[in-house]
């Protein structure tokens, strides 16, 4: 490793614009003569919309149009698309209603756009809004999964009768059941994986530019994949050909998944921009992002696990109830079934499992993948049963995983994931020595003797990540490959430009993806740029989510950079009278192994532009691209414990500790793999203590700002214990796991069976508030 | 309409500005001091905050006109040229930003916190203390660490001055 290599906790190098305020997100940009738009948004949950009267709003000063659902349908742009078909059990497709980009006739959430207001300042588009009348005729709505699959309840579109989207399974349920009706113990468990929303500190933005002469748009945009919005507004949305529309991500405040989607506003923008032949703003405050970002999690499920008579688990029953919102996001139908159900073997040795995921419309915002994405869903289930199992069978709860867990690698389960390898001991091992396990009854103990309740949470959490292998989730129904590309371009003066199609949205790229450049040529970081985030800079690309960047992202950089590279000891071969094989890069040098005869990168540069003594049929240049798909996924595991004081009292939870030992494989940079995680537990157990999403029974949202949705702020946290345990994945050269979900994948859990464990009660629902947790110490 | 007159890092400027106007506004589309970010509108996220006057104050939650008169300084206005200022330094070498959204707010007021407690931080102090500033990628792990670094770095900068 170099200074700057692969395993240096190098400072990033996007530092210092975002610490001067130089960065530069959408809302920063300004165009020439651009107008700027305010959605006018239903306020009720379920509604026929019978008109629209916005000639008042016309009339008032800045005003230039007033645009509505009617004439965006009227112009032939398409209805929002799901890109991932999945199959009910009875063989039928999945069930799906329209999703225009503002509503034409029915609006089926709160917030949903029926129109929007283009004048030339944003203040006087909210004026002009609030004059803009819209008749509505409101319908009974329906928020809740249980109401909405109730014979009688109301009934968000025809395509979907009872609300429902699907009804799917996998495992084999007959030796499933098998293995139940032998079962010594069975363990059961009912649990609800609370609504939450996302809120990136960024809220999202367009800016959307209409070139009438070239037919072309520009598409600014908050993006964690600017190729895909392309590709879909394009081929999906009728916006234009993929050549006559440019889609730009600059600098994105957050995404963790809530940016991956392509969204109404977007598409509501590009359009708008043509119609008034001017660039077009929006930029959502933080209620819309509220009420449009699309919402995480949201399960309702019961399950059940049978052990033999050692303590061995045999079988796994679940039933999920996925509430989707009102419609069917991007990505949403994969993230409770193949994102999630694939997931429940966890760490464990499970013969046999069986899961049925019922997908259900409710009169709320759309559902889609928010950080871990179906992930921290199974990994809450498994890990509660355990710890539910652990309890009733009255042995260890560390013990009784170890005893289950998976040894031999690599490992079939019995849905679908092989994994390939993992050492979960060694990571269990580990976190039971950062908290000291051994010692835990005795701070028990002694907290109690001083009135306070103490209790300890293991949770063993698995996920796939580096996604992901294009045959293997096109089988599944993806409509997408999920590949990535890149290209390295050596200038002439040996500068190097890597261009990437994953996008950095606050996970260091810029930095991490020059440490490859610099462990492989010995170059200084500062010689390389990392360009990403550019239809028209980037070929293509599949963006950054579900942990792929280093996996994925990184891989496809290494394929690029061994095809240069190869070019380049030709050259440097040929201007050295050396024979190829012989050539070796050291320090920025390409060296003839064994002599002291070397030639500088810049001089080999150099020679491949000038292209004056290339070797006989050699192209100039020095540029090669790849594109990289993955073989399998890969498996990032881990253990958290959490230790927790509780003051019975008021129920208010307070963290002693909190250590984490993950096995991410091979870390680029260990510091920003920490900050990685350090955010994805703030996620995880903002989700266990504070954060809930919540609608009344009409559908309307009660927590639509940060006065109302509870945040984790620092004061909510402590300070955490990282380690790591390594074993390389095999499925990429690098060795690489990925680190950016497992924080909100495997806290959770911990929390919860930490509290459960204070309180001495097995039931209680995130977030697990002090009221909720009081509410639970005194229950009968 | 009305005009503004106040000082922002160092530069007198006189704006004219519609009444309802925000501070923040005023900075990011009338100065294009775009480093002051909104998070939230509702004072909870501290994304938009500048000093005025030498203290922290959320910028979305005050009007331009309040400013009148006022010496202003945005995350834009803190490093000396090329030398950073000690928090702005100790928030990079600390980690203590990923997506840097609400990182001008957290340096702007992470410096007033260290103002106002002088080398008497702990981190049970700036948790606390950072109750109004809302980060959604770092954890606070990093920020709390780069704001105790500051401490001591600021300490040395003064003594040395």
């Amino acid at each position: 490793m170099g200074v700057e290599g692969i395993g240096a906790s190098v400072v990033r190098k996007e530092d210092k614009r975002f610490i001067t305020g130089k960065g530069r997100y959408v809302d920063d940009i300004k165009l020439q003569g651009m107008t700027h738009a305010h959605f006018i948004r239903s306020p009720h949950a379920h509604a026929k919309v019978k008109g629209i009267d916005s000639a008042e709003a016309l009339k008032m000063p800045g005003v230039v149009a007033v645009l509505t659902g009617q004439q965006i349908v009227d112009d032939k742009v398409g209805n929002l698309i799901c890109g991932w078909a999945i199959t009910s059990k009875d063989g039928s497709p999945m069930k799906m209603g329209a999703w225009p980009a503002m509503a034409p006739e029915t609006v089926r959430f709160v917030g949903q756009a029926v129109a929007v207001v283009i004048a030339e300042t944003k203040n006087l588009a909210r004026d002009a809004a609030e004059a803009v009348v819209v008749d509505y005729e409101e319908l009974p709505a329906v928020a809740d999964v249980h109401a909405a699959i109730k014979a009688g309840a109301p009934q968000l579109h025809p395509e979907a009768p009872g609300n429902q989207v699907y009804d799917w399974v996998i495992g084999d349920e007959g030796a499933t059941d098998a293995a139940f009706s032998k079962a010594a113990n069975v363990v059961k468990l009912d649990v609800t994986n609370n609504r939450l929303a996302p809120n990136a500190m960024e809220p999202r933005a367009a800016i959307a530019d209409y070139d009438s002469a070239e037919e072309h748009f520009t598409l600014y945009t908050t993006s964690q994949n600017p190729h895909v919005a392309r590709l879909v507004l394009s081929a999906f949305y009728n916006i234009a050909p993929e050549h006559k529309l440019r889609v730009i991500a600059p600098d994105v405040g957050g995404g963790f998944g809530s940016k991956i989607f392509i969204y109404p506003e977007e598409m509501v923008a590009l359009w708008a921009s043509k119609k008034v032949g001017r660039p077009v703003k929006w930029t959502g405050d933080r209620t819309e992002a509220f009420l449009t970002d699309a919402h995480g999690r949201d399960h309702v499920t019961h399950a059940e696990m049978a052990f033999d008579a050692n303590n061995n688990i045999t079988g796994l029953k679940v039933k999920t109830y996925a509430n989707f919102g009102a419609y069917m996001s991007l990505f949403s139908s994969s993230v409770p079934t193949y994102l999630y159900a694939t997931l429940l073997s966890g760490q464990y040795n499970i013969p046999a499992i069986h899961a049925e995921v019922i997908g259900v419309y409710t009169n709320t915002t759309p559902v889609d993948a928010y950080r871990g994405a179906g992930r921290p869903e199974a990994s809450y289930l498994i890990e509660r049963l355990m710890e539910t199992a652990a309890r009733q069978l009255k042995i260890d709860p560390a013990a009784l995983r170890r005893q289950n867990f998976i040894t031999q690698f690599p490992h079939q389960t019995p849905v679908i994931m092989a994994y390939d390898t993992g050492d979960f001991n060694a990571s269990l091992d580990a976190a039971m020595q950062a908290i000291d396990y051994a010692g835990f009854p005795a701070r028990k103990a002694k907290a109690n003797a001083g009135g306070k309740l103490r209790g300890i949470g293991v949770s063993c959490y698995i996920e796939a990540c580096g996604i992901a292998p294009s045959k293997a989730v096109g089988s599944l129904g993806a409509g997408v490959g999920l590949w990535e590309s890149a290209e390295v371009r050596v200038n002439p003066v040996g500068t190097i430009e890597i261009l990437t199609g994953s996008h950095s949205h606050g996970q260091g790229h810029e930095t991490t993806f020059c440490q490859l450049v610099a462990e492989r040529l010995g170059v200084p970081i500062s010689q390389v740029s990392i360009v990403h985030g550019d239809t028209d800079k980037v070929q293509f690309g599949m963006g950054t989510y579900g942990s792929r960047s280093a996996a994925v992202g990184l891989t496809a950089i290494l394929k690029a950079m061994e095809k240069m590279e190869a070019k380049a000891k030709k050259i440097a071969a040929h201007a050295l009278e050396a024979s190829e094989a012989d050539i070796v890069i050291e320090n920025g040098e390409f060296k003839v192994t064994g002599t002291d005869k070397a030639i500088a990168l810049p001089m080999v540069a150099l020679a491949a532009y000038t292209a004056h003594n290339l070797p006989d049929g050699m192209e100039p240049g020095l540029k090669e691209s790849a594109f990289y798909d993955p073989t399998n996924f890969t498996f990032p595991a881990g253990a958290y414990i959490c230790e927790v004081e509780v003051d019975p009292g008021t129920g208010k939870t307070s963290f002693v500790n909190f250590v984490a030992a993950d096995d991410f494989g091979r870390l680029i940079n260990p510091m920003i793999v920490e900050g990685q995680v350090h955010g994805g537990l703030a996620q995880g157990i903002g989700q266990a203590l504070l954060e809930h999403a919540i609608y009344d029974a009409n559908g309307q949202p009660v927590t639509a700002s940060f006065m109302d949705y509870s945040m984790p702020r620092a004061d909510d946290l402590p300070s955490f214990k990282l380690s790591h345990t390594t074993t390389l994945c095999p499925g990429n050269p690098l060795g690489i796991k990925g680190c950016g979900e497992a924080g909100a994948i495997g806290a959770s859990a911990a929390v919860i069976n930490a509290i459960t464990d204070a309180i001495g009660k097995n039931n209680l629902e995130m977030p697990a508030t002090p009221d909720r947790v009081w509410r639970t110490i005194h229950a009968a | 309409m009305s005009t503004v007159k106040l000082t922002v890092n160092g530069k007198a400027v006189a704006v004219d500005v519609e009444d309802r106007t925000l501070l923040v506004q005023l900075l990011r589309d009338h100065l294009n001091l775009t480093g002051t970010h909104v998070g939230c509108d509702t004072s909870q996220c501290g994304a938009c905050v500048v000093h005025m006057d030498g203290k922290a104050v959320k910028s979305c939650t005050m009007l331009a006109g309040q400013a009148d008169g006022a010496n202003v300084t945005t995350i834009e206005g803190i490093a000396r040229g090329d030398e950073l200022h000690p928090m702005q330094a100790a928030f990079r070498d600390n980690h203590g930003l990923q997506c840097g959204y609400c990182t001008p707010g957290m340096i702007m007021s992470a410096i007033d916190i260290v103002h106002r407690h002088g080398g008497e931080l702990d981190e049970a102090t700036v948790r606390h203390e950072l109750e109004g500033n809302i980060c959604r990628c770092t954890g606070y792990h990093n920020i709390v660490k780069a704001v105790l670094d500051a401490a001591g770095r600021m300490k040395v900068s003064q003594a040395a001055e």
